[in-house]
């Protein structure tokens, strides 16, 4: 029988405008799940509390608590005087120099390994916070919007690139764009 | 609380502007050294080259180096806990609201007290021997607590919930978050200090007097009114402090360097 993750009766507000209400869904695990929503519907505020960052008002998360998780936020998030490398070298399992920067070069990350995140180009920077949620220690990666920003060339690579190492993994993918979620193919797609 | 930097590229906006040129020094020399000679009194007003052949005169003396080491290990030691004390007590501040509420009396009132009025009363507790140690420490201490606590305040929130989300461990933060966003408000605070407690800890051993001291010869040039001795003492202790503070923020840079960029 498939295992799945529950969110159940969530409630969020604030300031006394509510921004859950009563949602209530179910997440297969090992397999991809997207999450489209027009903006300001409560997708990031779904986020934050599945991440652990925020507790609901109400509502019960169940299979959870124990996940180790992995996400890239709507923001880069990258330390902006650390080098590109060491950004990846933070979070991930592996600490084989050779290895990053081969798993760099697959997504077109090329001879900036060296240099500080803040002298990257956006696009360069999305790649890194991409690539530093895919190499860490995870049960559930949680990618909210991840791909925005990235040229349609750029985003085909990154997201095989996604495909193949998250194989097998839970994820919770927040997308608006069409050519994203045919790309990644998910199992289920909620919408708020 | 009052920080003397607000981003990341505070050392930059410190070096730039400030920059010594050679054309300056001369000009300013130069009027010096009309200006004495039009006074034509050398204790109203010596000239830089009577005062340049004393200095000359007193580097070949053994006690000219003597009072040097005396004075700079003390007014560096009286430094290096002020900084030592003042980061330690930013961090409790940040984590514990009570040791903030208990310390910011305590460090407002340290800032506006006149510094002469610290000297005095703390010669009645210290010996004059070690009155620049705390004396420097009372100058730096404040400065370092409120550049680093509000270092530590303008820590990214972001990141750190990135870090919350990827579990990275209390060392990790620390070195790769914190850090980072704290030493150019360190280095602006060290910078800042650095200057205030030279010019603190001379003035505390002119009033206290410790035998052997570079204020206890500005005392005796004045005592004597020997202007030759007291400029050459002023331009030695000038020399000082640019190396001291030259030294700590070449230090502090290769810290930085080193910090940011770990591959």
């Amino acid at each position: 029988m498939e295992r799945s993750l529950y969110i159940e009766h969530l409630y969020k507000s604030y300031h006394n405008q509510p921004v859950l209400t009563d949602l209530c869904c179910q997440i297969p695990q090992g397999k991809v799940t997207a999450i489209t929503a027009p903006s300001g519907s409560g997708k990031t505020t779904l986020i934050r509390i599945l991440l652990g960052l925020e507790e609901p008002d109400y509502g019960v998360l169940n299979g959870f608590k124990n996940l180790k998780k992995s996400a890239v936020f709507q923001e880069d998030r990258l330390c902006e005087n650390l080098t590109a490398l060491a950004n990846i070298r933070l979070t991930s399992i592996s600490q084989n120099k050779s290895y990053l920067i081969s798993a760099m070069e697959q997504i077109g990350l090329y001879d900036c390994w060296q240099k500080p995140v803040h002298e990257l180009s956006g696009g360069m920077k999305r790649r890194i916070a991409i690539l530093r949620a895919l190499l860490a220690d995870y049960d559930l990666l949680i990618l909210d919007e991840p791909f925005k920003g990235l040229d349609p060339a750029t985003k085909e690579i990154v997201i095989k690139d996604t495909k193949k190492r998250s194989m097998g993994k839970t994820i919770l993918f927040v997308t608006h764009d069409e050519l994203e979620l045919s790309l990644m193919n998910p199992s289920q797609i909620l919408t708020l | 609380m009052i920080s003397t930097t607000n981003n990341n590229q505070s050392n930059q906006h410190l070096n730039i502007p400030f920059q010594i040129k050679p054309w300056a020094v001369f000009l300013w020399l130069a009027i010096w050294q009309i200006a004495s000679q039009w006074i034509g009194e050398p204790i109203l007003l010596v000239s830089p080259i009577m005062v340049i052949k004393r200095l000359f005169e007193l580097i070949l003396t053994s006690s000219f180096w003597y009072s040097i080491l005396f004075s700079l290990s003390r007014i560096a030691t009286g430094f290096f806990c002020g900084v030592l004390t003042g980061s330690l007590l930013a961090v409790l501040s940040y984590r514990y609201k009570y040791i903030l509420e208990l310390l910011t009396p305590l460090i407002l009132i340290t800032k506006t007290i006149p510094v002469a009025s610290f000297i005095i009363l703390v010669l009645i507790w210290v010996s004059s021997k070690n009155l620049s140690i705390l004396i420097s420490f009372i100058m730096v201490l404040p400065i370092i607590y409120t550049n680093v606590f509000s270092g530590i305040a303008s820590t990214d929130k972001e990141l750190l919930e990135m870090a919350q989300v990827f579990s990275l461990s209390s060392w990790k933060k620390i070195r790769y978050i914190y850090l980072s966003q704290i030493l150019p408000f360190f280095q602006s605070a060290c910078s800042l200090s650095l200057g205030l407690c030279w010019k603190a800890g001379i003035a505390a051993e002119v009033i206290g007097i410790p035998a052997d001291s570079i204020g206890e010869k500005l005392y005796n040039a004045k005592i004597y009114i020997d202007t030759a001795d007291l400029f050459a003492w002023t331009i030695v202790i000038i020399i000082i402090s640019i190396f001291f503070e030259k030294l700590i923020s070449t230090l502090l840079n290769l810290l930085v360097e080193r910090l940011e960029r770990i591959s």
